[in-house]
């Protein structure tokens, strides 16, 4: 527990001090990573948590996205305070409504459905004037962060950006950590590993399943809202299916129901994909093979080489 | 919309519809036999449909073309599981969805190596080149109702095959108890191995038929996928009779959608897939 509480120390100074260190490309390409992360964080209340394997849950950050490049006046910049709470809230309720109804099946139906949705969102974008269409929407400004006469950082800055967005991270971490010690989180526990017993406990699970449902997707707003912010640019891609399976694998990557696996493995993914394009323009064939040799080979995922290489480092036996 | 307008897009939706039930058959018979969900099953129709051009292209018929493509494909379907789903039948959803779209991947980055990204046109065969005149300005394409009639054959012969046949029963009772089937003496992973091998031929077969309507293009199978999705959702999983309705509900919802709405065309068989799943969750022919 102590090199646990030591290792993290060691990896969240490095984050905060990285931008001082590195050059500015360094500097957005880990704020890219720690947007996927607060997105694969989300997507970890879902999966790891409540058991529901959702492959929609690009829609969301899309949905996040979209809210920023939709509201934001073509000459002038968008305001910060009022856009980003616009964006979780939007996310969320659209998390609400299709939870609505995609909480009501199970299993290889729940996989389905999510994915279904998630289509016809990207649908909705990519085919109405509303969304503006397949070209997408290209911010000219970045939103000010002013209240009043007051700015307290500058969008425009890729290091404020970075902090920002770092500050966001941890803040969304610690929210699910509170929100996972507390009974509502040990309740969703609960109906992920036994769900007929929540039941006849008198759990009202649907309900249950619904708000996890809804705060993920609010979260992935956030995550998605970021993503724009940092790249000025949104196009239906965002909500596409490839992202949502891409957020899984980050999942899988860095092991489900912990919160660090999901940062972990954003950082995985991020590498992997570096390391694959710098081999070959085609490097979704890499990509691909190693997905399909890790879960014939790893059925644990990358969490369990580390946790076995951390028990054979500390040497201790038996699981968890 | 006069009377040969609505005819023509009623023939269209039923022909789309019964090319979609060719993909989710299949899909539906993973589901519900092998208990797996499979992703990449968008991506054999898109292999159809890439052999149907370069195989005709190859060989100059469109008709052998299929006669091989058919071939390949139960190969491609006997080997896959093989080497890979058949390491998946234990394990939870999330690493069926994982591998699948592993697969997904790989085969659209072997497309992209081998074919390239471009959009290809596949020669209707000649003596199904000509359309039936209906009025003085329209007429019904021949090869549009070859490819329903082509699809109405299968769909007899496919439930002959589950209804009639003893290799049909094996896979009902394979499907209902795994444990049984096995302890019985029957050999239940090669009617699994049967099973995957005739899904990926149906979907393949199907995306051979459609290559001359459609053209041939990269990410074709994904758009089919989803759709076929929705359809196994609505017909409820594991329901050949069902995965038949749906279709035609879905081909014929999606194509006087594109019709009379084209604005809300992508989203109206989602709507439709979202009404029936507050009517009924589990689909409207799930059998247990």
């Amino acid at each position: 527990m102590k090199r646990k509480t030591l290792a993290l120390l060691a990896a969240l100074t490095m984050l905060a001090l990285f931008p001082l260190a590195g050059a500015t490309f360094y500097t957005e390409l880990v704020t890219k990573v720690m947007i996927l992360a607060i997105f694969a964080l989300s997507l970890d209340l879902l999966v790891g948590y409540t058991g529901l394997v959702s492959f929609g849950h690009a829609a969301y950050y899309g949905i996040g996205a979209y809210v920023l490049g939709l509201m934001a006046p073509k000459y002038e910049a968008a305001n910060l305070w009022l856009t980003l709470p616009a964006a979780i809230v939007l996310a969320g309720l659209a998390a609400l409504a299709v939870g609505t109804l995609v909480v009501r099946v199970k299993g290889i139906y729940f996989i389905m459905v999510t994915l279904a949705f998630a289509q016809m969102f990207y649908f909705v974008f990519h085919d109405t004037k509303f969304g503006r269409g397949s070209d997408g929407i290209s911010m000219n400004f970045k939103p000010v962060a002013a209240i009043g006469d007051f700015t307290p950082f500058d969008l425009a800055n890729a290091a404020h950006v970075y902090y920002f967005v770092f500050a966001a991270m941890l803040a969304v971490f610690v929210f699910l950590r509170l929100l996972l010690r507390s009974a509502f989180g040990r309740a969703l526990q609960g109906i992920r590993s036994n769900e007929q017993r929540m039941r006849s406990l008198g759990f009202p699970v649907y309900r249950y399943k619904l708000a996890s449902f809804a705060i993920a997707g609010a979260l992935a707003g956030l995550a998605g809202y970021l993503s724009a912010l940092q790249f000025g640019f949104i196009n239906p891609e965002l909500l596409s299916w490839h992202q949502s399976g891409n957020v899984l694998l980050m999942l899988i990557l860095g092991g489900l129901g912990s919160l660090y696996g999901a940062v972990v493995g954003a950082f995985a993914f991020v590498a992997l994909q570096e390391l694959f394009s710098s081999v070959t323009t085609h490097w979704q064939l890499l990509l691909g093979g190693t997905i399909i040799l890790l879960v014939i080979f790893l059925p644990g995922g990358l969490a369990s080489v580390m946790n076995r290489f951390e028990r054979t480092l500390i040497g201790e036996s038996g699981d968890e | 919309m006069d009377f040969y307008s609505f005819a023509i897009q009623l023939l269209n939706g039923v022909q789309y519809g019964l090319l979609l039930f060719l993909v989710a058959s299949g899909l539906t018979l993973i589901f519900g036999i092998m208990g797996i969900i499979n992703l990449a099953h968008g991506s054999f129709y898109m292999l159809g449909a890439y052999m149907a051009f370069s195989l005709s292209s190859l060989t100059g018929s469109l008709l052998i073309a299929i006669v091989l493509g058919i071939l390949l494909s139960v190969a491609l379907g006997v080997f896959l599981e093989w080497a890979l789903f058949s390491h998946l039948y234990k394990r939870d959803h999330l690493e069926q969805v994982l591998l699948t779209y592993g697969l997904i991947l790989v085969f659209e980055e072997l497309r992209s190596l081998i074919v390239g990204n471009d959009v290809h046109g596949v020669a209707i065969p000649d003596i199904f080149n000509w359309s039936i005149p209906l009025t003085a300005t329209l007429s019904y394409p021949v090869y549009r109702l070859f490819m329903s009639a082509v699809c109405i054959l299968l769909a007899v012969l496919l439930y002959l095959l589950i209804a009639r046949t003893r290799l049909g029963m094996m896979i009902r009772a394979g499907a209902s108890n795994r444990e049984m089937v096995q302890s019985l003496g029957l050999n239940i992973n090669l009617v699994y191995r049967l099973v995957f091998a005739l899904g990926v031929a149906l979907a393949a077969f199907a995306g051979m038929l459609a290559a001359p309507v459609s053209s041939v293009y990269p990410g074709m199978g994904t758009g089919v996928l989803i759709i076929c999705f929705v359809i196994v959702v609505i017909g409820g999983i594991g329901s050949i009779w069902g995965a038949l309705v749906a279709a035609l509900l879905i081909g014929l919802a999606d194509t006087f959608g594109k019709v009379l709405l084209p604005e809300a065309a992508g989203v109206i068989v989602y709507l439709l897939m979202a009404a029936i799943l507050l009517w009924r969750p589990e689909g409207l022919f799930r059998r247990v």
